[in-house]
């Protein structure tokens, strides 16, 4: 267990000290929600009604950008072949290195949420929802693109094709977190029916998605 | 000759030499039946002559779920069986179920462009049709990226698989999210609501489609086969010629 949380620990501190994780997902949240207004019109009625998809679809796309840092590093320095080699199982490796990144990239997106959302009109309770479901989702995108990132590892033309491998994966997560923002904003339907299913999928991923990629790396580094 | 000699690539190829011409026949005369069949169908009371799209439409809405089927059965082999033809197979059949799935959507645009007045509608159905097609091109972008074939494989075949799981959730999600689309009506556990005068050529037309996915699909798995072999002859020839270094 030791290994596994030195590993996390490693994983957080590289991501942090290093830079050019968190910080720029952030960074590049902000400007998609800026951009938005200039393709959409300054309407800020519009904007409110849309506020959380635009929310939504930023951080999706912001958690995609920042992918391709969680395993090719290990890759090109040769410590993801320690793992692979190592005691601990792969899986939990993974897995420890998943919830680190989602750890250093997520959470900083969720907490930029509210502050973007004044930008797009929502009000203090309806950015507090949309943050929540981020909160509950975005460990879903980052699990669901550790299957990209392990498959595409070895590639070396492999970061548009994990975002075009990833991005289909996502469609649920989005439907879902996007219907429990709106839930919580207009309803007419209860917000909790959505964030269960947002939940529940969020679990989906971290079990498949676990799985799936340790199984790709061992195929693929073979 | 049991259905396990087929395993070894060169029994495979003599096998496909020798069924590919029937195959072809048989899906000309089944089209030909098929497509008979169809002109006798009565058009419908509302929908006039524009119905017959239907026996194009959902025979290849169908398969393109179905490839994906035999995509994932394949992946297994791949993965828990190592057996040899069963990577061939899943590539080969990827680009297929993709023509299918764009087969499916751009007759079912069409349908819809008099029935709905639009050529698209977001609709639950045609939605999870299109994820489903982005899906094929996916596999079909990882197969192209990796260079060795065994590699690509797997990689593909956990790619696959993922889908396999994902693909009735997103299903399910987008079914939530709208649905215009009228509910199944031949696959109900209370028998098919359709009249047996489209049922007939409907089912007709299924047939052939199927038989064409299996001649397209045994010609594209002897190519493949036959393209690594080329693959590795030149890799051989590379390795003997002069100031290669070995």
């Amino acid at each position: 267990m030791t290994a596994l949380a030195a590993l996390f620990v490693r994983d957080v501190r590289l991501a942090i000290r290093v830079g050019g994780g968190g910080g720029i997902g952030v960074l590049f949240f902000l400007i998609v929600v800026t951009l938005m207004p200039f393709a959409i019109g300054p309407d800020l009625a519009l904007l409110g009604r849309i506020g959380p998809a635009i929310l939504w679809l930023g951080a999706l796309l912001a958690s995609l950008l920042t992918l391709d840092r969680l395993l090719a590093m290990d890759q090109e320095d040769g410590s993801l072949d320690l793992m692979l080699t190592g005691r601990s199982p792969l899986e939990l490796a993974v897995a420890a290195k998943a919830l680190a990144h989602w750890l250093t990239t997520g959470l900083p997106l969720v907490i930029a949420a509210p502050l973007l959302g004044l930008f797009l009109n929502l009000d203090l309770g309806s950015s507090g929802a949309v943050a929540l479901t981020l909160l509950a989702g975005t460990p879903a995108l980052t699990f669901i693109g550790l299957i990209g990132a392990a498959l595409s590892v070895t590639l070396r033309r492999g970061g548009l094709l994990l975002a075009v491998l990833v991005m289909p994966l996502t469609v649920p997560v989005l439907i879902f977190g996007v219907a429990a923002s709106n839930a919580a904003l207009v309803g007419p339907l209860p917000f909790g029916t959505p964030f269960t299913i947002l939940c529940a999928l969020t679990l989906i991923s971290i079990v498949v998605g676990t799985f799936a990629a340790a199984t790709a790396l061992r195929h693929g580094m073979e | 000759m049991p259905i396990i000699d087929l395993a070894n690539p060169t029994r495979f190829l003599r096998f496909a030499e020798r069924a590919l011409p029937w195959l072809a026949g048989l899906t000309l005369l089944a089209f030909a039946a098929g497509l008979n069949l169809t002109l006798g169908a009565p058009d419908d009371y509302q929908q006039g002559a524009t119905v017959k799209i239907m026996f194009i439409h959902v025979p290849s809405a169908w398969l393109g779920m179905g490839i994906w089927a035999l995509m994932t059965i394949a992946a297994l082999g791949t993965l828990v069986w190592r057996h040899p033809l069963a990577d061939v197979a899943a590539k080969a059949a990827a680009p297929v179920g993709a023509a299918f799935t764009l087969l499916c959507l751009v007759t079912g645009s069409l349908w819809g462009r008099p029935m709905w007045g639009a050529y698209w509608v977001w609709d639950a159905r045609l939605t999870s049709v299109l994820v489903l097609f982005l899906m094929y091109l996916g596999v079909m972008a990882l197969w192209r990226t990796v260079d060795d074939p065994a590699r690509a494989g797997r990689a593909a075949a956990i790619l696959t698989l993922v889908g396999a799981i994902n693909l009735p959730i997103i299903k399910f999600s987008v079914d939530w999210w709208n649905t215009l689309h009228q509910p199944a009506s031949v696959l109900r556990l209370a028998g098919p609501s359709i009249h047996p005068s489209i049922l007939i050529p409907l089912l007709a037309m299924t047939l052939a489609f199927v038989l064409l996915f299996l001649a397209l699909h045994l010609a594209a798995m002897r190519n493949e086969i036959l393209r690594r072999r080329v693959r590795s002859l030149m890799m051989m020839q590379a390795q003997t010629a002069p100031g290669s270094g070995s």
